[in-house]
C-alpha cells in the first residue's frame, strides 16, 4: 500500500513532473541547434588557437634552427672570404713588390752586362784610339815603302846616268881641247864633266845574240846525250884582304883554279867506251824507232781476247781453274823425309826449344 | 857515194826539221800570224813531229802547239780532235823535263778555254801525269804542272773535284814551300782556283796545311805572289764559318791590314775582298777584324783608291755594320759613312754606287743615333735623286729605295728628312711623313719649326687616298696643330677667305 501511495504520490507528483520534462525537453528541442552551433564555434575556435599556437611554436623553432645553421654557415663563408681578399691583396702586394725588385734587377743587370753605356762609349773609344794607332801605323808603312821606293828609283836613275856618262866618255875634254860640257866662256865646268871624269869609258858592245824564244824550253843538249842540269855559276870568292906580295889578281888565281879540265883524247876516252857507245846505240835504236801505226793511247785500248796459256792446250781446256781449283797430286809426296834411325832424343829438344822454324830436313 | 854523202842527206834533213818547229814556234808565238799559220795546215805537220826521233824537235813542236792552243779555243779543240793530248799524256810520265815542260804548256793551253776542253784534257788521263810531274826535281816542270792543274780545276767544281782525286792537293801544298818564287806564285792559285768552287774542296785544302804556308807568305815583297795568296785565302774563307775562323786562327791580323797599303791594287783588292769574305760570316769574326781596326784600315783602303777596287771594301764596311749595332756605330765612329758617302758621290758606275747604298742601308737601320749619323752626312738627298733617276740600272734603283726605307724608318732627326718632303715620291714620302707623325706630337719645337720651315704647308699639298697609310699619318700630324693653322695652310684658303670677304655684309 505503501507503495501504492508512493505511486500515487509519485503519480501526483508525474504530472508535474512530466509537465516539466515535456517542456525541458521542448526548449530543448528548441535550443538544440542554436546550442549545437556554438558549442561548434567554441570547438573550433579553440582547436584553431591551439593548432595555430603549436605552428607558431614550430615556427619558432625552425627559425631557431635556421638562424643558428645560417648563422654557421654565413660565418665560414665570411671566413674565407677574408681569407680570399687577404690573400689577393697580399698577392697584388707582392706582386708589386716583385716588379719592384725586378725592375731594379733588371735595370742593373742590363746597364751591367747587356747594354752598358759607359763600356760601350769606353769601347768605341779604345776603338777611335787603335784606328787612330792603325791609321798611323798603316800610313807610317805606307811612306816607309814609298821612301825605299823613291831610294830604289833614284839609285836606277844614277845607274842609268853613269852608264850613259860612261856611254858618252868621248866627251870628256883633253889637256888641248875642252869638251862640249867644259865650255870656256863659263866659270865652271858643267856637272857633266865631273862625272865623266869619275867614271871609265864602256868597253867595246860585244854583238848581241838574237834572242831565241824557245831558251828554257827546249832541251840544248845534242841528241843521245842525256839532259844535264842547269849548272849553276862557281861562288865567288868569299871577300879577304888582299894578300901582300907580288901576287896575281885572286880573280885570275880563281880563274885559274876553276878553269875546266880540259883533258886530252886519250883522258876522255872511257876504258869502256865501246861498250857504252855500243848500248847508248841500242837504247837510241829502241827509243826512236819510227813506228807506223798510230798512237793507241793506254787508257782506251781494245785488244783481242787472248786466252790464257795455263788454260788451253792442244789436248782440249784444262780442268784447272773451271771445274775445280785444288792443285793436282804432286808426283812427289808431300811428308817429310823421314828419320830412318830413331832420334837422338836431346837433339830433339835441342830443335823444340831454341828453334821451332828451322827443321833441319 | 861514200858513207859520208848518204849521212850527210840525213843531216840535212834533221837540220832542216829542226829548223821548221823552231820557225813555227817564233811564229806561233805572236797573235797575227796564227791565222795564217792556220790555214796552212800547222797542225797536221806538227803532229808527227811531235813523235820524231829527235828530242829537241819533238819539244819545240809540243812547244808551237802550245802557243797555237793558247791562241783561241778553236786552235786548242784542234788539238784535241787531232787525238795529240794522249801522246802527250803518254810521253809526260817518260820523257825528260824539257819535254814534260812543253807537254804540260800544251795541256794548260787546251784546258784553258772552255770546260769542254778541260774536260778533254781530264778524259786522256792527264791528270795523273801531271800530278806525277809536280813530284819533278825541276822546278820548271813543277810549275808547268801545276799551272796545268789550276787551269783545268778553275772551271767547275766537278773538275776540281777530279784534280783533288787526282791526289794534287798535298803535292801543290808542297810546292808552295819550295823557294822558287814563280812556283809558289802558280801553285797558291791552283790552290785558290780548287778552293773556289765548294766548301768540301776548300776543307781539303784545308787539311792538306795549306793555310799555316799561306799565311807565312803574306808579308813577302812580291806583290804577284801576295795578290794570288790573298786570293786563295779568301776563296778558302767564303765558303763557310769554320774555314773563316781557320784562317783567322792562322794570325793573319794585324799583318793583313799592312798590304792594304800595298803599291800594286791588285793586292790591296784581293786583300780586302779575304777582309770581307772573313767579316760577312758571323758577329764575333766581324768584331775582331774590327777591335784589329780593320774597320779604319778598309775605311782608308776605300778612301785611296779608285772605281772597282772599292768594291769589296764597300761591301766589307756593309758586312760589319749588317751584322748588330755595336758594330754599326764601330763603322761610324770610325769615319766609314763618310768615306761611303763620299764614295758614292763619287764612283760614276752604278754598281758600286749601289754597293755604297747598301751599306750605308745597313749601317743606318739599327737605331735613331745610326740613322742620325748616316743623315748627317747627307746622304739621303743624294740615295733619293740615284733611286729617281732615269738611267739608273734596276739594282741600284732597289738598293737605293731599300737604304732610304731603312734608315727613314729609324731616323728622327728633322732638319735631315725636310728635303726629302719636297721632292719625294709618294712611297718614299709616306716613310718620311711617318717619321714626322712619330715625333711631332712630342715634340713642341719640332712641331713650331715644321711650320716655320714650310713643312706644314708641303704636307697639306699631299693627296692622299682616304684610308692609305700616308693619310693616317697626314692627320696624325694635323691633329698636332690648331684648326686654324692647318686651314691656313691648306691650298685654296687664300680663294675661301675672299669668298667670305665677298659673302660677308657690313652692318648698316
Amino acid at each position: 500500500m505503501k507503495n501504492m501511495a508512493t505511486m500515487v504520490k509519485l503519480g501526483r507528483l508525474t504530472g508535474k513532473v512530466v509537465e516539466e520534462t515535456f517542456i525541458q525537453n521542448r526548449d530543448a528541442e528548441e535550443n538544440r541547434l542554436k546550442e549545437f552551433e556554438a558549442a561548434l564555434k567554441i570547438q573550433s575556435w579553440f582547436r584553431a588557437v591551439r593548432v595555430r599556437s603549436y605552428i607558431k611554436f614550430l615556427q619558432r623553432c625552425a627559425v631557431t634552427i635556421q638562424r643558428h645553421w645560417r648563422g654557421f654557415l654565413g660565418r665560414g663563408a665570411f671566413r674565407t672570404l677574408v681569407k680570399n681578399s687577404v690573400f689577393v691583396m697580399r698577392m697584388n702586394f707582392y706582386n708589386k713588390m716583385v716588379v719592384r725588385i725586378q725592375k731594379r734587377w733588371r735595370g742593373y743587370y742590363v746597364r751591367k752586362y747587356v747594354h752598358n753605356y759607359y763600356a760601350r762609349k769606353r769601347y768605341l773609344e779604345g776603338l777611335q784610339i787603335k784606328n787612330q794607332i792603325v791609321r798611323s801605323e798603316l800610313s807610317e808603312y805606307a811612306e816607309m815603302h814609298q821612301r825605299e821606293r823613291e831610294k830604289r828609283k833614284q839609285e836606277l836613275a844614277e845607274k842609268r846616268e853613269i852608264y850613259n856618262a860612261r856611254k858618252n866618255h868621248y866627251l870628256l875634254s883633253t889637256h888641248q881641247i875642252s869638251g862640249i860640257y867644259n865650255t870656256p866662256y863659263r866659270p865652271f865646268p858643267d856637272e857633266m864633266e865631273y862625272r865623266l871624269m869619275s867614271v871609265k869609258p864602256l868597253s867595246h858592245r860585244r854583238p848581241l845574240k838574237p834572242r831565241d824564244s824557245t831558251m828554257g824550253l827546249v832541251d840544248p843538249s845534242p841528241p843521245g846525250v842525256p839532259p844535264a842540269l842547269p849548272q849553276s855559276a862557281p861562288l865567288p870568292p868569299i871577300d879577304k884582304k888582299k894578300p901582300q906580295g907580288p901576287f896575281r889578281q885572286p880573280t885570275e888565281v880563281y880563274s885559274q883554279r876553276y878553269r875546266p879540265l880540259e883533258p886530252t883524247l886519250r883522258v876522255a876516252t872511257d876504258y869502256t867506251s865501246e861498250e857504252q857507245a855500243r848500248i847508248s846505240m841500242k837504247r837510241e835504236e829502241c827509243e826512236g824507232r819510227i813506228n807506223d801505226n798510230t798512237f793507241l793511247p793506254f787508257t782506251k785500248r781494245e785488244r783481242p781476247y787472248s786466252p790464257l796459256l795455263h788454260t788451253t792446250s792442244q789436248y782440249g781446256a784444262l780442268p784447272y781453274g773451271t771445274s775445280h781449283f785444288r792443285h793436282e797430286k804432286k808426283e812427289t809426296a808431300d811428308d817429310r823425309f823421314k828419320l830412318v834411325c830413331s832420334p837422338i832424343p836431346i837433339l830433339e829438344k835441342f830443335n823444340e826449344t831454341y828453334s821451332k822454324g828451322q827443321v833441319a830436313l | 857515194m861514200s858513207n859520208r854523202q848518204i849521212l850527210q842527206v840525213f843531216e840535212q834533213y834533221q837540220k832542216s826539221r829542226t829548223a821548221f818547229v823552231q820557225t813555227v814556234a817564233e811564229l806561233a808565238s805572236r797573235p797575227q800570224n796564227i791565222e795564217t799559220l792556220q790555214n796552212a795546215g800547222v797542225m797536221s805537220l806538227l803532229r808527227p813531229l811531235l813523235l820524231d826521233i829527235v828530242p829537241t824537235i819533238q819539244q819545240t813542236s809540243a812547244l808551237a802547239l802550245g802557243r797555237l792552243a793558247n791562241y783561241n779555243d778553236d786552235l786548242a779543240e784542234a788539238v784535241v780532235k787531232g787525238d795529240i793530248l794522249p801522246q802527250l799524256v803518254y810521253s809526260l810520265a817518260e820523257q825528260n823535263r824539257f819535254y814534260k815542260k812543253a807537254a804540260a804548256f800544251v795541256l794548260r793551253a787546251v784546258a784553258k778555254h772552255s770546260p769542254q776542253l778541260a774536260q778533254s784534257v781530264v778524259d786522256c788521263g792527264a791528270l795523273d801525269a801531271l800530278v806525277i810531274c809536280l813530284e819533278e826535281f825541276d822546278p820548271g816542270v813543277k810549275e808547268a804542272a801545276a799551272w796545268a792543274l789550276g787551269y783545268v780545276a778553275r772551271h767547275n767544281a766537278e773538275l776540281a773535284q777530279a784534280v783533288v782525286d787526282a791526289g794534287a792537293v798535298p803535292l801543290l801544298v808542297l810546292c808552295i814551300q819550295e823557294p822558287e818564287l814563280a812556283l809558289k806564285r802558280i801553285s797558291a792559285s791552283a790552290l785558290s782556283d780548287i778552293c773556289k768552287h765548294s766548301p768540301e774542296l776548300a776543307q781539303t785544302v784545308v787539311d792538306a796545311g795549306a793555310i799555316a804556308h799561306l799565311a807565312q807568305m803574306i808579308l813577302n815583297p812580291d806583290a804577284k805572289l801576295k795578290r794570288q795568296v790573298f786570293s786563295a785565302l779568301s776563296q778558302i774563307a767564303k765558303h763557310s764559318v769554320d774555314l773563316a775562323e781557320m784562317v783567322v786562327e792562322a794570325e793573319i791580323f794585324p799583318a793583313v791590314l799592312t798590304c792594304l797599303k800595298d803599291p800594286d791594287e791588285y793586292v790591296r783588292k784581293n786583300v780586302a775582298t779575304l777582309i770581307r769574305e772573313i767579316v760577312k760570316h758571323t758577329p764575333e769574326l766581324a768584331q775582331l777584324v774590327v777591335n784589329a781596326g780593320g774597320v779604319a784600315a778598309v775605311v782608308d783602303y776605300v778612301g785611296d783608291c779608285k772605281g772597282n777596287v772599292r768594291l769589296p771594301g764597300v761591301m766589307m764596311l756593309g758586312y760589319v755594320a749588317a751584322h748588330s749595332e755595336n758594330l754599326a756605330m764601330a763603322v761610324i765612329v770610325s769615319k766609314g759613312v763618310v768615306q761611303l758617302a763620299v764614295t758614292f758621290a763619287e764612283e760614276p758606275e752604278d754598281h758600286i754606287q749601289a754597293a755604297a747604298a747598301w751599306a750605308l742601308g745597313q749601317i743606318g737601320r739599327h737605331t735613331p743615333e745610326h740613322a742620325k749619323a748616316v743623315a748627317a752626312s747627307n746622304i739621303l738627298p743624294k740615295l733619293l735623286a740615284s733611286y729617281l733617276r732615269a738611267d739608273a740600272s734596276e739594282d741600284l734603283q732597289t738598293k737605293a729605295k731599300k737604304a732610304l726605307k731603312n734608315i727613314l724608318q729609324k731616323c728622327v732627326h728633322l732638319p735631315a728628312l725636310e728635303p726629302l718632303l719636297h721632292d719625294a715620291p709618294p712611297n718614299i714620302l709616306k716613310h718620311v711623313v711617318g717619321q714626322f707623325s712619330k715625333v711631332l706630337p712630342h715634340d713642341s719645337k719640332a712641331r713650331r719649326l715644321f711650320v716655320t720651315s714650310g713643312g706644314l704647308k708641303k704636307i697639306q699639298e699631299i693627296k692622299a687616298e682616304p684610308g692609305s697609310a700616308l693619310h693616317e699619318y697626314i692627320n696624325t700630324i694635323n691633329n698636332c696643330y690648331p684648326e686654324e693653322i692647318v686651314r691656313y695652310y691648306s691650298p685654296g684658303y687664300s680663294d675661301q677667305l675672299l669668298q667670305r670677304v665677298e659673302e660677308f655684309q657690313p652692318v648698316q
